[in-house]
């Protein structure tokens, strides 16, 4: 089936103010560049955003924000942010903050049609106020929810027409379960190639999870801790 | 003299087993691996997706696609692993990596660690650290004995939000290193030049001093 759309823009189609939103990504790493800024220029409000990060001031979801596009933000560290700190300290925001590894399970839950499970992360702390608790085997875990999202928003390195997704290096991080989590699930990628040229062996996302590709364009990937050790 | 952030570093690394699968932390965790002894080979994992991590690239051959959990950029070894975050946390709640080594700004003498929040003036959120506290067969914090105020951070009771409950095994402050036992800290090793009184002085929460302690050696 071929799921091809124009651009980032046309893959928007349908997007709407206060929807759910799933958007791939590790800090600036494996982000969907042109789909947040395609959802800038499409100018949605009052989304809910599940993202592990916050973006930077003026790149990623931090453009969203300045915008003030976000009302709330489910996520599990937010630091690098200080306009985000702001509209949270201030209460126009609202965060969910989520121990990563939680977060990440809980979108895989809701790709692959489980509702809720336990973990152990955030037992007796504020996390986990409000949630059933329960012993197995003699320790403590609490009870997580699914996530899923009315769009969930991907970066691959590499697609082919039918949705299948190959990541590259720690780019790949958060997408492959956002990916499975979306209602519809919108996928950008640096190479669009034609079915076939993907060995089935190497593939991350199987194309069925995917509803929209398009080939990306004008990639900053910015890098937002450059260390360097000395060539000797 | 009070331990300077390479030789804690230094100290922890000591605590390093041949064939160790390794998380370290961000900030002074992430120096250990500059100190890993010879002859020991540890495995590093960084929670973003790797298995295998190796140094800082030269410059040039920085990867935007290759980042740490600081997000920093790396490189990798031969035989590294990549995986998505689903995938890393599951190995890291099951307990197939050996030490977990990260920071705090308070731990209890029960084990409690509070990392992560401080209400109303920083919120920059827990990252993985609840997930690796709550799971981690072995556990190290490591972090400055008193805060910038000059008051102890190794305290009672938490007084910030925690990041786990009763999981700390042992800390290792600029003054020295510590196991969490049944009766409060138990001092194991002085820093180099720093006495019994002055630990007991800078500890608020319960001390456990049995017999000599030795100084650790650099």
């Amino acid at each position: 089936m071929n799921k091809q759309v124009k651009d980032a823009d046309a893959a928007l189609d349908g997007l709407k103010d206060g929807m759910t939103l799933m958007v791939g990504g590790f800090g600036l790493c494996g982000i969907p560049e042109n789909l947040i800024t395609a959802l800038v220029r499409k100018g949605v409000k009052g989304l809910t955003c599940i993202s592990n990060n916050a973006g930077v001031d003026d790149f990623g979801l931090g453009l969203l924000l300045k915008k003030r596009q976000i009302k709330t933000m489910i996520a599990s560290y937010v630091g690098e942010n200080a306009e985000f700190e702001r509209q949270l300290l201030s209460g126009e925001l609202e965060v969910q903050l989520t121990p990563q590894g939680t977060l990440a399970e809980r979108c895989r839950a809701g790709g692959a049609g489980i509702p809720a499970f336990f973990t152990p992360a955030g037992y007796g702390t504020e996390v986990a106020e409000g949630k059933e608790t329960r012993a197995f085997d003699g320790k403590m875990y609490v009870m997580e929810r699914w996530l899923r999202a009315d769009f969930s928003l991907v970066k691959a390195w590499k697609g082919d027409t039918n949705g299948n997704l190959v990541y590259r290096r720690t780019a790949r991080n958060f997408n492959p379960m956002m990916a499975m989590a979306g209602n519809i699930t919108i996928a950008e990628v640096e190479h669009l190639v034609e079915p076939g040229e993907i060995d089935p062996d190497h593939v991350h996302t199987p194309g069925i999870f995917v509803h929209r590709i398009f080939q990306g364009k004008d990639y900053e990937k910015r890098i937002e801790q450059r260390t360097v050790r000395q060539r000797v | 003299m009070a331990l300077d952030k390479n030789q804690i570093a230094k100290r922890i690394a000591r605590e390093l087993q041949d064939g160790y699968y390794v998380n370290l932390g961000i900030g002074i965790p992430t120096l250990v691996a500059n100190h890993i002894p010879p002859g020991i080979n540890v495995t590093l994992q960084s929670e973003n997706g790797i298995l295998g991590m190796g140094q800082f690239p030269v410059e040039g051959e920085e990867d935007a696609d290759l980042i740490n959990a600081g997000k920093q950029t790396v490189t990798l070894l031969p035989g590294s692993a990549i995986f998505d975050s689903a995938t890393s946390f599951a190995m890291i709640r099951a307990q197939k990596v050996n030490l977990t080594v990260l920071g705090a700004m308070e731990v209890a003498d029960n084990g409690d660690i509070a990392s992560w929040k401080i209400p109303g003036k920083m919120v920059k959120g827990m990252g993985g650290a609840m997930d690796l506290v709550a799971s981690a067969q072995n556990i190290i914090v490591c972090m400055m004995h008193t805060n910038k105020a000059g008051e102890s951070k190794l305290l009672k009771k938490c007084s910030l939000p925690l990041t786990g409950v009763g999981c700390v095994k042992r800390i290792i402050t600029d003054l020295g290193m510590f196991e969490v036992a049944k009766d409060g800290f138990k001092l194991t090793e002085r820093a180099p030049g720093v006495s019994v009184e002055e630990i007991k002085a800078k500890t608020e929460g319960r001390l456990v001093v049995e017999s000599e302690v030795p100084e650790m050696v650099f």
